[in-house]
């Protein structure tokens, strides 16, 4: 056997503490990077279009980023337990549909009523969700696309049953002041998402269950191991992201006033693609709320810009696709790079 | 006997009396269910669909899936749009059309095999990036003004009867693909991957070599897909199949492919194309939209993973209830 | 030492998997203060016993006592709740999150509004890593730590849960020697505080330097319990292979032939180095070593599986580059993984199937296949080695151990090797089927062929063998001839012990 004089070996282990702290900081390089990302495009957009850089401009970008990072917050959670809902789009559309129609049926009725009314059809719809990979052992992204689709298809149902449109006209106005009142100068939807992504993001850091959702994305066998119950966080994600989705589909039927079974079509993949932009791994287990919003409001500048570019808004998908394989591969390769580091150190004892 | 029986307990079989069923209720409901042309229009309507559902069942048995077809098909069909919109002649528009579509596929397969991607994450993310590229080349316009020679390619019939060109191409290509599934060495290699990848490897088999090529032909014939609607719509826009890799997946899984890899047939799969087709049909004929139906298909494809594995569970509580009581029997 | 009441007791434990028998009459005890090892060869029933104890598997007969009492132990939360806490081989622990979390993950400390308390949770963990002497950061992402740190974070673990048993399952096969160091120091430790140690490994070096008591296993049953400082390496040894060799198939002779493989300084980084060797016509040269010595990693790599670093393959005289299995296979070798399940077949095919499925090209025509070929070859190779089945359609699920082990034969004798490594070719099968796959192995080597046979069934590679070669931690530490290889030379060389 080999021996290690006491220096080697001390050397050895002070590189290593200084290898732990590199991953540390590799890991928030993630939120970092975006940051000057965001600077980057800022300055970039600024030095060609002047007027873009204003605090007018500014509040622009966050409120229309303002209801996609809601959904981003539930998405989130459920990413965090290596899953993913494709069905958030459908969800904010049936609940944006069915509030909507509460309000034109019944002019009268209690604001709070009403909003109550779309996150619980969220709830509801996420809870389905949440049993089919659960306790159905339904693959996520199978049972997802599935519901994508059949709540898509409800959300025609009731339009069909009902009437194809609801107009801005239909219903109160003290609905859709929701979207536009303002408290100190800040319109509300903004101070609303601020909210909910502070709130959630500090029970991800505080509470038990916030961090048992990362343990059971990390390593599900391991979780297993010591009793957590997978089952139940996995169909608490999907409900929370429900619930968000039916919220955000309150605010959306607000904030856009004209309504149809097909809105917010698509918005899954905008809101996956600012979930994984803002470094939360697809394959569960790490990342941050504040990162998802970080992701969501990069996206959202990034769409602004092409506006005052005069680029065409046609790119906007493609480049939501782009991103999110872009992210899927950066992630990998850390990884990897990281397993490789760790052989590396293993052959140099 | 034991055959016999194994046969009629099969999916197969089950999918064959789901299919009478469908016949018999389409026909009570309309009278022209039966009809010659109802045929041309039931079958010449999910060809893109069946055509995109024969790559997607090799995939799924090896062990992948490709999120993207939908996506490729529209950009197959905005290039091709685009390029007869500025002069080009038919035969080039059509050339490049299919070339974009093997290249997407190239693209998946390539990101598929690099780091060892699942196919799942790559495709959703290429399912966003060809729409966006279709929206790209052609933004909100469309392409209509194709040629009489053309269009027949999604309306006409081979001559003297009611099958749409359509469906004898699909017809072709099944035979093609059910040969090569199931009588030919790459069919055994496809079924040994999704079964176990570590033994393939060990068997010599190439494994990221048929990855790839299940990739490059799912795009070729997505795009081949593109093509065909172009006609039968005689419209060429962006937002051409959107949501269809849902009815492909679908038909794939209700055909009783696993979608964890390694079982399933191409006869299964046909059947279920012909089940989701005379529902759509019926739906159609009811007066119900194209949105409703793909509830009903959301539906069908959640009962077809979710179905099995509940059978399953329950077939494993029993055994064990069965265990436990003969246990207790012996002490 | 004081001596007091076990604190784990087990009695007469019997386990069997399928047709084998892992463990039998099994009786151990654990007692405080005292570091317990358990040795055995591969395959001796040492981690069924351990996951016995983890609440992974339940014995079919026997007793569990802890503390006295007779306990059921039905899963590993119940066995950490009676204060039983086992460090893997390969630790399970969750690579996104930091060491702290790690170790209180599921009861994390929290104040009375449920909010986790994180300032005493990292104030426990270092003063846990504090006590334990260790230089870990509570903070480290566990993504980053080596396999020995990671095994610090689970016995940190286990201290926070107060575990009164800690089991090592092979816990220095990973590690180098200076972690091997630090490792026991914290051992003796916890030793001191009173905690039963229950410490598996086959390095007897490291058992004569930690432990008190000794227990030997041997084919799932139980040997002998000593004390350390009444036993010698010598004894040990002779007890842990002493078995009868009657029950193994005579060899039959082979003519030896020329040279067909020349291996020339192989080396593969973290698995083995500088090994050479050449393999004759009609010779079996045996592989032997411990769990890890580097035999596998060597065949993967003959097979195209793995790239070596550095050295050279000779086939036939000439040097080859083996790039693929495929490559391995038109270089005439041919490798029977040592996992059946995992590398070896396709559970769902039929037996036809799974021997053709190398030799595809041969079976088809343009493309397609022939079934009739498919038939005609695997009813040639099956019914030469007598595979039992109800026909060549039948799912090889379906199958005995022992007669998927011959389907797994005759698919790489279809290929018509010249090379055939055997890695662990009776593992796992009854001893009817042990004998029936020696007999084909003799027959193999007197039509010709050049085998390699790894195997950790000491018994059977002396008895198999021409020539022994011995690795020890990735060296070659001893080549016998079938006249010098006796039981004791080879487990000297194996346990890389100096004679």
């Amino acid at each position: 056997m080999t021996t290690m004089s006491p220096e080697v070996a001390c050397a050895g282990k002070r590189s290593q503490r200084n290898q732990s702290r590199l991953l540390g900081v590799v890991s928030r390089v993630r939120e970092l990077g975006l940051l000057i990302v965001l600077l980057l495009i800022i300055l970039m957009v600024r030095m060609q279009v002047p007027r873009f850089f204003s605090v007018d401009n500014f509040e622009q970008i966050l409120l229309s980023v303002a209801i996609l990072a809601i959904v981003a917050v539930g998405e989130t959670l459920v990413v965090l337990t290596r899953n993913v809902d494709l069905s958030v789009g459908s969800i904010v559309g049936v609940s944006a549909f069915v509030t909507a129609n509460f309000f034109k049926q019944m002019p009268g009725a209690n604001l709070l009523v009403g909003i109550l009314l779309g996150c619980v059809v969220g709830c509801l719809l996420g809870m389905i969700n949440g049993s089919l990979v659960s306790l159905g052992r339904v693959p996520a992204i199978v049972a997802t696309l599935g519901t994508l689709n059949v709540y898509r298809g409800l959300d025609f149902v009731f339009s069909a049953n009902t009437t194809s449109q609801v107009n801005a006209s239909d219903v109160p106005a003290s609905f859709l002041a929701l979207a536009t009142t303002q408290i100190f100068g800040v319109p509300m939807l903004i101070i609303l998402a601020a909210i909910i992504a502070l709130v959630v993001g500090y029970l991800l850091r505080t509470s038990r269950t916030g961090r048992q959702l990362y343990a059971v994305g990390s390593n599900p066998a391991a979780a297993a191991m010591i009793g957590l119950r997978r089952n139940w966080l996995v169909f608490g994600a999907f409900t929370v992201a429900g619930l968000l989705s039916g919220l955000a589909g309150v605010l959306w039927a607000a904030r856009f006033a004209t309504v149809d079974a097909t809105a917010a079509t698509g918005l899954e993949f905008q809101v996956i693609a600012a979930v994984v932009v803002g470094g939360v791994n697809i394959f569960g287990g790490s990342g941050t709320i504040f990162g998802a919003i970080l992701g969501a409001i990069v996206l959202g500048t990034l769409q602004n810009a092409l506006n005052f570019l005069n680029i065409s808004q046609f790119w906007l998908q493609a480049i939501d696709g782009g991103a999110i394989i872009a992210a899927v591969l950066l992630d990998a390769f850390i990884t990897r790079l990281l397993q490789r580091s760790q052989l590396l150190k293993r052959k140099k004892q | 006997m034991k055959k016999f029986r194994a046969l009629l307990l099969s999916w197969e079989m089950l999918l064959v009396v789901l299919l009478l069923a469908c016949i018999i209720l389409g026909s009570m409901l309309s009278p022209y269910f039966l009809s010659g042309f109802n045929f041309y229009a039931l079958t010449s309507n999910a060809m893109e669909i069946a055509i995109m559902a024969l790559p997607m069942t090799l995939i799924i048995i090896a062990g992948e899936v490709d999120l993207s077809v939908a996506s490729v098909l529209g950009l197959a069909s905005v290039v091709l749009g685009v390029l007869w919109r500025d002069g080009q002649p038919m035969w080039l528009a059509i050339s490049v059309a299919l070339l974009i579509g093997t290249l997407a596929g190239v693209l998946n397969g390539v990101l598929v095999n690099w780091l060892s991607l699942p196919s799942l994450v790559v495709t959703i993310g290429s399912l966003a990036l060809f729409r966006g590229l279709a929206y790209v080349v052609l933004e909100d316009q469309a392409v209509s003004n194709f040629p009489a020679s053309f269009t027949n390619l999604g309306f006409g019939t081979v001559a003297g009867t009611d099958i749409a060109w359509s469906a004898a191409i699909f017809a072709l290509l099944a035979i093609v693909f059910a040969v090569i599934l199931h009588l030919s060495r790459l069919g055994r290699q496809i079924y040994a991957l999704g079964n176990n990848k570590e033994a393939a490897r060990f068997a010599g088999i190439p494994v990221r070599r048929i990855k790839l090529l299940l990739f490059v032909v799912s795009g070729l014939l997505a795009a081949l897909a593109g093509v065909i609607l172009t006609a039968r719509l005689s419209s060429a826009r962006p937002d051409n199949g959107v949501g269809l890799e849902l009815s492909v997946v679908t038909v794939v899984l209700l055909g009783g492919v696993d979608i964890f890899g390694g079982r399933g047939s191409l006869p299964g799969m046909i059947l279920s194309l012909f089940i989701i087709a005379i529902i759509q049909n019926i739906l159609g004929l009811m007066n119900i939209s194209g949105d409703i139906q793909s509830l009903v298909i959301g539906l069908l494809l959640i009962l077809s993973v979710l179905g099995p594995n509940l059978a399953q569970r329950i077939q494993i509580t029993l055994a064990r209830r069965r265990l436990a009581a003969g246990r207790s029997q012996s002490v | 030492m004081q001596r007091s009441e076990p604190i784990v007791e087990l009695q007469d434990i019997a386990k069997s998997f399928g047709r084998v028998q892992a463990l039998q009459g099994v009786t151990l005890a654990l007692f405080p203060g005292e570091v317990h090892a358990l040795v055995g060869e591969n395959g001796a029933g040492k981690s069924t016993l351990v996951k016995i104890l983890a609440g992974v598997h339940r014995p079919d007969a026997g007793v569990v006592k802890v503390g006295g009492a007779v306990v059921d132990l039905r899963s590993p939360i119940q066995a950490q709740a009676l204060g039983i806490a086992v460090v893997q081989q390969e630790p399970m622990l969750f690579p996104d999150l930091d060491v702290a979390e790690n170790v209180f993950m599921g009861r994390h400390p929290h104040d009375r509004f449920g909010r986790v308390d994180w300032k005493r949770m990292y104030r426990e963990v270092d003063q846990l890593l504090a006590s334990l002497d260790l230089s870990l950061s509570s903070h480290s992402p566990v993504q980053g730590l080596s396999v020995a740190e990671q095994q610090l974070v689970e016995i940190a673990k286990a201290l926070s849960l107060d575990a009164r048993v800690l089991i090592l399952d092979e816990p220095t096969a990973a590690l180098s020697s200076h972690e091997v160091d630090e490792l026991f120091t914290i051992v003796r430790q916890l030793r001191e505080r009173g905690v039963a140690i229950l410490f598996v490994s086959h390095r007897l070096e490291e058992i004569f330097e930690l432990a008190q008591r000794l227990t030997i296993f041997r084919d799932g049953t139980h040997v002998l319990s000593s004390l350390v400082s009444e036993i010698t390496t010598e004894e040990i040894i002779k007890h842990m292979v002493g078995r009868e060799l009657s029950q193994l198939y005579p060899k039959s002779e082979a003519e030896i032939g020329e040279v067909v493989l020349d291996v020339r300084h192989l080396s593969r980084a973290s698995a083995f180095m500088d090994v050479s060797f050449q393999l004759r016509r009609g010779e079996i040269l045996g592989f032997a070593g411990l769990v890890g010595a580097g035999r596998t990693e060597v065949a993967r790599v003959l097979f195209g599986l793995d790239r070596p670093e550095r050295g050279e393959i000779w086939i036939k005289g000439k040097s080859v580059r083996v790039s693929s299995p495929r490559a391995a296979m038109d270089y005439g070798i041919a490798y029977v993984p040592e996992d059946r399940h995992q590398h070896g077949l396709v559970m769902n095919f039929s037996i036809a199937a799974n021997v053709t499925l190398p030799i595809l090209q041969q079976i088809s025509h343009l493309g397609l296949l022939d079934p009739r070929a498919a038939q005609r070859i695997a009813g040639d190779y099956s019914s030469q080695l007598r595979v039992r089945s109800a026909g060549l359609d039948q799912l090889v699920s379906a199958l005995s151990g022992g007669n998927q082990q011959k389907v797994v034969l005759s698919k790489w004798l279809a290929t018509n090797p010249s090379v055939l490594i055997l890695d662990e070719p009776t593992r796992g099968i009854d001893v009817g089927a042990k004998a029936e796959v020696h007999r084909i192995i003799s027959d193999l080597a007197a039509r010709g062929l050049a085998i390699i046979l790894i195997s950790s069934e000491l018994p059977e590679v002396l008895a198999m063998a021409d020539r022994v070669m011995v690795l020890h931690e990735g060296r070659v530490t001893g080549t016998f001839s079938r006249a010098e290889a006796t039981q004791e030379n080879v487990m000297f060389a194996a346990t890389g012990q100096e004679k």
